[in-house]
């Protein structure tokens, strides 16, 4: 079936309006013999037939939804989503606008944009955030081109910790491919019990940006204040990927004096949605705001004396400068970002540092029963949030296909990426995590070590 | 605020969810936890987390009322050329938020998403049919994460043939500003073709410039004009003989499927917007999805990963479906897989429902619709490339002998209850209204649009100030962006007697 | 517009003082890209301009443009109150506004003041 609401003789009619006989005759500047090709796809179906189809292959995968118990992180967090987050995103004015380029009729989408902005501020504790990048690694890659803009390209140099997302360090790779610049630290076999400190010895004036994680990859947290004074002395800037919900309970990237801060924004209320869409957040300082790419919104006024937003800055864009601009990209994650919006302010200071600390008690109480486990023990001795690295004494995969036969999906198989962690898993908690899920984690593993 | 001493402050309409916020009150609320506490970290605590206090009902009230102040497809006529808003199926929003699709991780092992993956690889194969392309990525985000995607493996491609000398990228004066910016983002330097007096590329001063130093061109076709480059075939020769590559921008995608498809004509490469074409709906600015579909020779160098299936099956048992990493992959775009609920699964129904017979029906009334309302205004308003058109076409907003601008007449069209058209792109049309009706508009709604603007410009010659003056008749007003730019206003916190409110 | 005659001009709007050395945007410029909000000088103290190369970026609310240098030289000065007060490229382009001082610099392909008033009319219309 399709969507169009034009009849046969409606159609005629509009022909005749036109000059032409029939709809194939507006295609005569389509090269005749690759014109009206036949697709070979399967007939179509009716909303009823669909609806079946789509229930079929949702339900053919095994969810973390009532199929399986699961203790993966490492980027994409299972967090409880209040039913008025979806509420909201459901209504056809907010998801089926599109950018809002005509301010007088777009200021439901505009003073959401800017309550975001607000929120992600608050959140980690910098000035100015814009109207959301594509995901926490895009953000992450982003904040290269703006260092790169802010220098003009004359440093040439990015220190990433080992430590980073592997999939984040992945995506400056890409980004930053013939850009000719030297990407330092970005090494799964570096030494990962070294301290932050030890990144300043990488910084040097050629340096434009320092990139490390909070929490880190493995769940640990660092104050990082001292390597960003030690980058600031260098000249350099420094960006913090972190966790939106650790910063609900941890000291801020801005109050660390970080320069930029960006981390993907799916914990605030998004769906895993086996990876996308979410959103990446991007705040810096107001300095830094000219050279930030993506949209932004402002307070102003209109001609009636009414307080309103506007999208500003614009000139700065892909659409105005063009070759010119830091970055091409064009789309936000509005609605999601609404989304963030709406969760956030439905938790509020309250409900946000609980989910934070229920996060880390939970998290804590899975490390202190599984070390107690007979030859498995925590990596690190650091302070976490709510993942750390666990050594199961033998491959991860092999540990995660014995859990993944009693429902349960372990952590993050850490070999692939730091080939000297093949025996550890990286086991993240949630509040989502009851007491009796751990417990049976702490179970079925130490049957394993009993194999 | 600065410079307000004098000035009244400005009115509220709704105040912001941080106005809103009392001490003490909160909408959702966790169970005490059901392990054992651990001390927290102190020296690494924040000392104040000063977001909203709001009860539930605060926020949906507050939210609700802004909803109120957009214009939506769902509440109106949307003609906005170049972003193909038509009408966003309601199915599609209950299919991707099935919670087999809602809760699955993205790191899950594949023997448990088997669902996710087989729609996942359905969909390149049906992306594939579509345009033509041997091969296709799921992964980009949005339309412009799409095309640095395409120059990216364009750049390689040329690179691991070790033609290193290739520098230049050859954009039409017609294109979208993300053409030239992607280029640029990567290093290449840009190289801008012009149009013909038809709106067709001009293939002499093509020629002039195609040399052994081209990456390739990047080309929406049909244009921006709305017009399908009457020698397509020979743009993408006259690039090829000089070794370059020829890309597509599948902004306007609408318009081609089941009429042509964007391979068969020469292009090498071309990212889709399922956010346009394929009805995911826009979200107030996003998420997007820009998959993107290459010919053979290109095949090895999309991002990492492609979804393939990894055990053939057999009668009996389906194929496991996994993924792929490209032998001479640019690597990896974003984390995970790309915009899976939002745009596949969408975007998946859309076409299952659709089948080859619907898909070409869209493109046909999406032209029809575009040719009906030129044919209702060319008589009214300028249209310096007139001949049939696509999906859209490109009006002149200005009249002889009148200050009325492009700016003016989509204003006053927000007092008619439309939203207006594109204005000032593209760049090569003076006082542009760039207009795409789109297939899912029916013949009232377009009179009404077409009489709305025949109207407007009769005001514009009578009663011009109805026109400077507009909006009238909507919440808000024009705006003051000069205001907004010299401010710099860009978030809002609690105020600082806050703890004291009552 | 306003085009003193004392200064020489560029086909890219950027005008020239021979007397002080001083380069900046035209008042024509200025009025085509409206309200600036924002200006970023591109060479420091001590740098070298040859004529044609980028010296600033500057965005108004509705556009960006690129100012290029109107003669070739040694940079001895640079304006750093533009980035505080962009919109002194509009009040006051010609003095306020310069944004670069050049020692001893030689233009490249310049018009007077009156070729340049026929060349900005030109192009109005």
């Amino acid at each position: 079936m399709t969507y169009i609401p034009i009849s046969l003789k409606e159609r005629d009619a509009m022909l005749t309006t036109i000059g032409v006989k029939t709809l194939d005759d507006l295609f005569k500047d389509v090269p005749v013999k690759h014109r009206f090709p036949k697709l070979n796809l399967p007939p179509a179906l009716t909303e009823m037939e669909v609806a079946a189809e789509l229930a079929d292959i949702a339900a053919s995968n095994e969810s973390v939804h009532g199929d399986l118990i699961s203790f993966l992180g490492a980027g994409a967090y299972h967090h409880y989503i209040p039913s008025v987050v979806d509420h909201i995103l459901r209504r056809g004015e907010f998801y089926t606008a599109y950018t809002p380029y005509q301010p007088e009729i777009s200021q439901g989408t505009l003073q959401g944009i800017f309550e975001y902005q607000s929120l992600m501020t608050t959140l980690t504790g910098m000035e100015v955030s814009n109207a959301s990048h594509y995901d926490g690694a895009t953000a992450a890659a982003e904040a290269v081109n703006l260092a790169w803009a802010q220098f003009r390209g004359k440093r040439k140099k990015v220190v990433i910790s080992p430590t980073v997302h592997p999939q984040y360090r992945a995506v400056i790779r890409t980004y930053t491919q013939g850009m000719e610049l030297e990407l330092a630290g970005d090494d799964g076999n570096a030494d990962l019990d070294s301290s932050p400190e030890e990144l300043k010895s990488m910084v040097d004036e050629n340096t434009m940006l320092v990139i490390v994680q909070y929490p880190d990859f493995f769940g640990r947290i660092h104050d990082y204040t001292k390597m960003i004074e030690a980058a600031h002395s260098k000249g350099a800037l420094v960006c913090i990927v972190a966790n939106p919900t650790a910063l609900a309970l941890l000291k801020t990237p801005g109050e660390m004096d970080a320069d930029i801060c960006v981390g993907d924004g799916q914990p605030l209320g998004l769906p895993m949605w086996y990876g996308g869409p979410s959103l990446g957040f991007f705040t810096t300082k107001k300095t830094y705001v000219h050279k930030m790419a993506g949209r932004l919104v402002g307070e102003t006024v209109d001609g009636r004396g009414q307080r309103a937003y506007v999208l500003t800055l614009t000139a700065r864009e892909q659409h105005i400068k063009r070759e010119r601009a830091t970055s091409n990209i064009c789309s936000n994650e509005g609605l999601l970002a609404l989304g963030a919006a709406v969760y956030m302010s439905v938790l509020g200071k309250t409900g946000m540092r609980q989910v934070a600390e229920l996060c880390y008690h939970k998290a804590h109480y899975a490390a202190e029963q599984l070390s107690k486990i007979k030859g498995m023990g925590l990596c690190f001795t650091e302070p976490f949030f709510h993942e750390f690295a666990l050594c199961v004494d033998k491959p991860a995969e092999e540990v995660n296909a014995h859990l993944l036969e009693h429902g349960i999906i372990g952590g993050y198989a850490l070999g692939t990426d730091y080939p000297a962690l093949k025996n550890h898993l990286l086991i993240a908690v949630t509040e989502m995590n009851t007491k009796e899920e751990i417990d049976s984690l702490v179970d079925v593993l130490s049957e394993v070590n009993h194999d | 605020m600065i410079n307000t001493t004098e000035k009244a402050s400005p009115k509220i309409v709704e105040p912001t969810i941080f106005d809103l916020s009392s001490p003490g009150r909160t909408g959702v609320t966790f169970p005490e936890p059901d392990v054992p506490r651990t001390e927290l970290p102190k020296s690494m605590l924040r000392a104040d987390l000063p977001l909203p206090e709001l009860a539930e009902v605060d926020v949906v009230r507050h939210y609700m009322h802004l909803s109120k102040f957009n214009y939506s497809v769902d509440g109106g006529y949307y003609p906005l050329g170049s972003c193909t808003m038509k009408y966003n199926p309601k199915i599609d929003e209950d299919t991707c938020r099935l919670p087999g699709f809602l809760f699955t991780h993205p790191l899950q092992p594949i023997e448990t998403v088997q669902g996710n993956l087989a729609l996942m690889y359905q969909l390149q194969e049906w992306l594939k049919e579509i345009s033509g392309f041997a091969a296709v990525t799921l992964q980009p985000a949005a339309g412009a994460h799409g095309e640095l995607t395409g120059v990216l493996i364009m750049r390689a491609y040329h690179k691991s043939r070790g033609d290193t000398k290739r520098v230049k990228m050859l954009i039409p004066d017609s294109a979208h500003g993300t053409n030239p910016a992607s280029s640029g983002m990567i290093g290449l330097q840009i190289v801008q073709i012009p149009s013909d007096a038809r709106g067709n590329i001009d293939l002499k001063a093509l020629k002039e410039h195609c040399d052994d130093t081209v990456v390739g061109m990047m080309l929406t076709n049909p244009n921006t004009l709305g017009l399908f480059d009457e020698h397509v075939e020979e743009v993408c020769k006259i690039i090829h003989d000089c070794g370059g590559l020829m890309y597509g921008d599948g902004a306007n995608l609408n318009a081609l499927l089941g009429i042509v498809r964007p391979a068969d004509v020469g292009f090498d490469l071309m990212h889709f917007n399922l956010h346009k074409t394929f009805a995911v709906p826009h979200g107030g600015g996003g998420p997007g999805s820009g998959p993107v579909g290459v010919n053979e020779r290109l095949a090895d160098f999309l991002p990492e990963p492609i979804i393939g299936i990894v055990e053939e099956g057999d009668d009996e048992t389906p194929p496991l479906f996994g993924f792929r990493k490209p032998a001479k992959s640019i690597g990896r775009m974003k984390a995970f897989h790309g915009h899976f609920g939002g745009g596949m699964v969408r975007s998946y129904t859309y076409i299952a429902m659709h089948g080859p017979a619907g898909l070409k029906d869209v493109s046909q009334y999406a032209v029809l619709n575009a040719n009906y309302l030129l044919a209702r205004l060319r008589n009214t308003y300028h249209v310096p490339f007139d001949r049939i058109c696509m999906h859209e076409f490109v009006a002149e907003g200005q009249f002889a002998g009148s200050d009325v601008r492009a700016l003016d007449i989509a204003k006053r069209l927000m007092d008619y209850n439309f939203h207006p058209p594109t204005n000032y792109f593209p760049m090569i049309v003076h006082e542009a209204l760039m207009i795409e009706p789109t297939e899912t508009e029916n013949k009232d709604t377009l009179d009404a649009f077409a009489d709305a603007l025949i109207k407007i410009a009769e005001e514009a010659k009578k009663q011009p100030e109805l026109l400077h003056n507009a909006p009238s008749t909507t919440q808000f007003g024009r705006m003051d962006e000069v205001k907004a730019a010299r401010d710099l206003v860009l978030c809002c916190w609690l105020p600082e007697d806050y703890a004291t409110k009552d | 517009m306003n085009a003193p005659t004392k200064l020489k001009y560029t086909k890219s709007d950027e005008w020239f003082d021979p007397s002080s050395g001083a380069m900046g945007l035209s008042d024509y410029a200025q009025s085509q890209l409206s309200d600036i909000v924002f200006v970023e000088i591109l060479v420091d103290v001590g740098d070298t301009v040859e004529a044609g190369s980028p010296i600033a970026s500057v965005e108004s609310v509705k556009a960006s443009a690129e100012t290029y240098a109107s003669a070739t030289g040694k940079v001895v000065a640079v304006n750093k109150a533009l980035s505080e007060k962009p919109e002194t490229l509009n009040s006051d382009p010609y003095g306020a506004g310069w944004m670069v001082k050049v020692e001893q610099g030689a233009t490249g392909d310049v018009m007077d003041s009156a070729a340049y008033e026929k060349f900005c009319a030109d192009r109005t219309h």
